[in-house]
């Protein structure tokens, strides 16, 4: 349940990392040239990243659901 | 056969299909069975965060810059992801303090602050007013160019097309007319409408399949996958380098601006707040949404490069407008069907978002603009109306009409102007600006509403000037020199780069100044004063947590007769009175009439109230009927807890010592007299002591004597029986006094109050003296006393007050050529009794202390002097006496003069007998 | 030779009944009712011991004993205070004003009589 503190601050934390895969400076380990997967590798960290955040984000609160 | 007729019945077909949703949303809600009570259903009505500006707009961002587009949906994803922090508890606050809007939001926040919430209204509306343009100019191209079909022709420039065959305007009437079905069938007491939210989630779905058909469509019908349009792109320089971003930190910063930007746009947009917090059915649900919405943000995204990638390579560059690719790929394709059904997924975009937008819009210009100036001007006789919910909801109605209308009017104007296309992140940037009242009120219990108001003003104006007039000024309205120069020719004051400030991109650099002089401003303000009770209580209520709910403000009480009128007249008669039953039953009461008048009822009335009209104005209706007792400090102060306890605590314990002090010096001073009280207690335990044992002494020397010595003479022996007599009765009669003074001091003595004749009881006294005076060969006077004065008094008091001063005054004067002179005479109030003597007088020192106990003047020392007679206790009991009866007792005198002892009585008695402590 | 006696006190009842007492105990007795004629009398007649009362007009007994005590004359005057007051500090202050003795009112004629020979003795 979101209402417990522990889920919270679990989703806190995925709030964070967040925050570092989306932005500066991680971002530019990615920006360049190239392929991965068929895609360019900024797209493909992005959209990645994004489906494993929210994967996550899945896993805390449906996990501790009761 | 994608003729002009089959596009509008398809479009009128799926907005009946809508509506018939909603209508059954609606109903099923009525009879206690939501249809909406689901996560899924909440995360997909959340979805209205992707309007045409994602559904068409995403692939323009992303042809134009790449992965641009992306930060625009990171950001909710990140706010979600803080959705127990912040939005669960929003929920929790809303739904706690009945909040319709998010102005209601803030203007409860800081003491149910009418001006706050107009403020909030305003920004909302001419941040968003464009927005809702944006859409119609969206659906009004996307049908334009649909009906074009097999050719693909952009739409001419808006002005070029006439008023009444310009198809944005029937977009906007049609709408209208819809949201008003939608959003005011009714007014609920939580503003809540299932049967928009219903239609909504269901406008996601199709939305969300009209982008996924046309991006499967792109990739896999006209490609072979994902990796066949990236590796084509690549291949071609000028698409390639939408592949990735310029390595330069001002184009991460202002990529994160925008994640930054659009997490809190996902939350304080009207219709963001409005689906995500007002229509929430169940706090709950928040659990799944957190990763459902997330994801759905992820789908609607996954082809939106591809699909821009696409465009870029299959049309010639400036032939088509990168924004309708979505339709324009799929028509130059040949798939009529996959293209009526992306206009129909825009079309879902674009009402859900001009709906939702619009109701909340319309709640809050009706709740916190119009009703709080409506009901304050008394000549409309608003206050007096029977009836108002007919009127609220005409409010509502025409505050749609007139949104809508503006959003048009916007539109034609603005045309293909570039105010149009920044559009969205300028309304960003205006919602922005409800960020730090609004978080800052629910995690800050300092924030005031001079301070929130001062923060919001500053970010309005500052946002204003940096974004919105540049806006204008790009689309021609305003000299071009403003934005090169600045205001006046002002350099400093150049809208993008205020105060010199440059190399951000103009939505961080707004961002950057209005953000800055918000929170300065709201937190400076703020700091300023400490909250009042009002802006205390409401902060503990929000940042608190919801469990205080239910506690009233209200410190008095009005009965159902009162307040059920009053819902009445904003509900309607029907819905008030379930309302109120509800109430009752809920209360374990079987009628509305039993239902006591006291402050629980008069918070559940203004709940009601608040959910209709918000909260701002539903405090005002509810105090012109509460018969308000004055709101005691501590009463609110009861209701808050840690933070405003503590204060109010440590306001308690400055007053406690500041009382301490008080009491201290206080209790100094007491000490002090009590000191000089118990020297004077002592005093006078001495002086009794000594006048008993006085008597005692030759009692006790005469008697031992005679026991001695049985032989003593006759003549001795009978002298000495007679000392021991009047000794004795010296005693008695000292003992008498100190008893009758005792009484008189404590109050227990009894009085007998009738009225007197003055000149009898002087006469009586003098008789009952006349062999005293006789012995002494003293003259007494009595030819002064005027006849007929009569006062209220105690006779035998009187009496007694009479020989205590002729006896006084025989004990003074010489013997043989002693001459004691009484007088009697009266004045309109008073009668005036003087009793004068001719023996040595009184020093003036003395003058009052002969009042005092076993004080007796006389030779000007202080020592008791006269023995057998005086008891020093004569003086004081007459004066108390006197006084008792409202009157003085002083003396005048000169030593070697005589003395002349006066009293005054009132002729009339006066309030005697009602004197506590008095007897009778 | 009979001892010589003074007695000092306002108080006319009590100044009868040691007038009487004493006499009959066979002493020379003097009377004086305030601290002024205490004082001459105790020049003129030269007692062996005085009796003498606190509260009194004009002087107080404590003021008269002091000054019969500066008189070196009197060294060997015995000076009995009688007070009706019967306060410690008084008793105190009379002791330390010279006073040979110190009896409170009322008291037994008997003890008086007996402290007054002692004192003479």
């Amino acid at each position: 349940m979101i209402r417990t503190r522990l889920t919270s601050q679990r989703l806190a934390f995925l709030f964070l990392l967040g925050c570092i895969f989306f932005n500066y400076p991680l971002l530019s380990i990615f920006n360049k040239s190239g392929s991965f997967l068929g895609m360019p590798p900024l797209f493909a960290w992005l959209m990645g990243s994004w489906v494993v955040l929210i994967a996550l984000m899945a896993f805390v609160v449906e996990r501790t659901r009761d | 056969m994608l003729q002009g007729w089959v596009i509008v019945l398809a479009s009128f077909l799926y907005l009946g299909v809508l509506f018939a949703i909603a209508w059954y949303a609606d109903h099923r809600s009525d009879h206690g069975r939501s249809l909406i009570a689901s996560p899924l259903v909440y995360a997909l009505s959340l979805g209205v965060y992707c309007t045409t500006w994602t559904f068409y707009g995403s692939v323009g961002r992303a042809a134009a810059n790449g992965i641009g587009f992306l930060p625009i949906y990171l950001g909710p994803t990140l706010l979600f992801a803080l959705g127990g922090f912040i939005l669960y508890r929003m929920i929790r606050i809303a739904k706690a303090n009945r909040i319709t809007s998010i102005a209601d939001f803030v203007a409860s926040r800081y003491g149910k602050s009418q001006l706050l919430g107009g403020l909030v209204t305003v920004i909302a509306v001419v941040g968003v007013i464009p927005y809702i343009a944006l859409q119609l100019k969206a659906v009004s191209n996307s049908f334009t160019i649909l009906g074009n079909y097999p050719e693909i022709v952009m739409p001419a420039a808006v002005g070029a097309v006439p008023l009444f065959q310009d198809s944005a305007l029937y977009v906007a009437m049609i709408l209208a007319a819809f949201t008003i079905l939608f959003g005011t069938r009714h007014l609920d007491a939580t503003e809540r409408h299932e049967g928009m939210v219903a239609a909504i989630a269901v406008e996601s779905v199709v939305k969300l399949v009209a982008f996924l058909a046309v991006g499967a469509f792109v990739v896999w019908g006209m490609h072979d996958g994902v990796g066949d349009i990236f590796a084509r792109a690549a291949a071609v320089p000028e698409v390639a380098t939408r592949l990735d971003r310029a390595d330069a930190p001002a184009a991460y910063g202002s990529w994160g601006t925008l994640i930054f930007l659009s997490l809190f746009a996902s939350l304080l947009l009207p219709r963001q707040f409005q689906i995500a917090v007002v229509e929430n059915v169940d706090a709950t649900h928040l659990n799944r949404a957190v990763w459902l919405f997330p994801l759905y943000l992820f789908l609607i995204n996954l082809f939106v490069l591809p699909v821009a990638l696409a465009g870029l390579m299959h049309f010639p560059p400036g032939t088509v407008d990168a924004d309708t690719f979505v339709l324009t790929l799929p028509m130059a394709h040949q798939q009529e069907t996959l293209a009526l059904f992306v206009f129909i997924g825009g079309l879902s975009a674009a009402t859900g978002m001009v709906i939702v937008e619009t109701i909340a819009l319309s709640t809050m210009v009706c709740n916190d603009l119009v009703m709080p100036l409506l009901l304050r001007m008394p000549w409309l006789g608003l206050a007096a109306k029977a009836d108002l919910s007919g009127l609220l909801l005409e409010i509502r109605r025409w505050a749609i009409a007139i949104i809508l209308g503006l959003g048009y009017l916007y539109f034609r104007v603005a045309g293909e102007a570039y105010a149009l296309v920044s559009i969205g992140l300028i309304s960003f940037a205006a919602v922005a600006q409800f960020a730090p009242v609004v978080l800052g009120g629910i995690f800050w219990k300092g924030g005031t509403r001079d301070g929130a108001v001062a923060g919001l003003a500053a970010g309005f104006v500052l946002w204003a000037y940096t974004l919105l007039l540049p806006s204008f000024a790009k689309s021609g309205w305003l000299p071009e020199g403003f934005i090169a120069h600045g205001l006046f020719g002002i350099e400093l004051l150049r809208p993008q780069q205020l105060f010199g400030l440059g190399g951000l991109d103009e939505i961080t650099h707004c961002l950057v100044w209005s953000l800055l002089a918000n929170l300065g401003g709201y937190i400076g303000i703020s700091l300023l004063r400490v909250p009042n009770a009002r802006e205390a209580r409401q902060a503990t209520l929000f940042v608190g947590g919801a469990d205080v709910a239910g506690h009233s403000m209200w410190g008095g009480s009005a009965g159902v007769g009162d307040l059920l009128p009053l819902a009445a007249r904003f509900l309607g008669r029907e819905r008030a009175e379930e309302a109120f039953q509800r109430h009752a039953r809920s209360r374990g009461l079987r009628a509305i009439d039993e239902l006591p008048a006291d402050a629980r009822l008069v918070n559940f009335a203004e709940n009601q109230l608040a959910g209709a009209i918000g909260s701002a104005s539903a405090r005002v209706m509810v105090a012109s009927v509460v018969k308000e007792e004055p709101l005691g400090i501590d009463e609110v102060m009861n209701i808050l807890d840690e933070a405003s306890q503590v204060r109010a605590y440590s306001r308690e314990l400055e007053e406690k010592s500041q009382e301490l002090t008080r009491a201290t010096a206080e209790l100094r001073d007491a000490n002090e007299r009590l000191r000089e009280l118990d020297r004077m207690k002592d005093d006078f335990i001495s002086t009794v002591t000594h006048e008993l044992r006085t008597p005692l002494t030759s009692i006790r020397a005469f008697s031992e004597m005679l026991h001695e010595d049985p032989k003593t003479d006759l003549e001795q022996r009978t002298k000495f029986l007679g000392i021991i007599v009047s000794e004795t009765v010296r005693l008695s009669r000292l003992i008498n006094q100190i008893l009758d003074l005792a009484k008189l001091e404590s109050g227990r003595a009894e009085w007998t109050v009738t009225a007197i004749d003055v000149d009898e009881v002087i006469h009586e006294a003098a008789d009952s003296l006349t062999a005293l005076f006789a012995e002494k060969r003293v003259t007494l006077d009595l030819s002064g006393l005027d006849k007929g004065l009569t006062v209220m008094a105690d006779r035998d008091r009187l009496m007694q007050v009479m020989v205590n001063l002729l006896s006084n005054a025989l004990k003074f004067v010489p013997a043989d050529s002693g001459m004691v002179r009484v007088g009697a005479e009266g004045t309109a109030s008073e009668v005036r009794v003087s009793v004068g003597d001719n023996g040595p007088g009184i020093h003036a020192d003395d003058h009052e202390v002969i009042f005092d106990k076993f004080r007796q003047g006389s030779g000007g020392t202080d020592v008791l002097t006269d023995k057998p007679q005086g008891t020093g206790l004569g003086l004081p009991i007459s004066r108390q006496i006197i006084e008792y009866f409202n009157g003085r007792l002083w003396v005048e005198s000169a030593p070697g003069a005589g003395a002349r002892f006066l009293f005054t009585l009132p002729r009339q008695a006066g309030d005697n007998d009602k004197k506590t402590g008095g007897g009778t | 030779m009979a001892n010589r006696i003074l007695i000092v006190d306002d108080e006319p009842n009590i100044v009868i009944s040691l007038e009487y007492l004493l006499k009959k105990e066979g002493f020379e007795v003097k009377v004086a009712t305030d601290g002024e004629a205490a004082l001459s009398q105790a020049a003129d007649f030269r007692p062996d011991l005085v009796l003498l009362d606190v509260m009194m007009p004009k002087k107080s007994g404590f003021e008269v004993c002091e000054s019969l005590r500066a008189d070196a004359t009197l060294a060997d005057l015995k000076i009995i205070m009688l007070t009706a007051k019967g306060r410690e500090t008084e008793v105190t202050k009379g002791l330390a004003l010279g006073a040979n003795a110190y009896i409170t009112k009322p008291f037994s004629t008997k003890d008086l009589v007996a402290r007054i020979k002692t004192l003479l003795a």
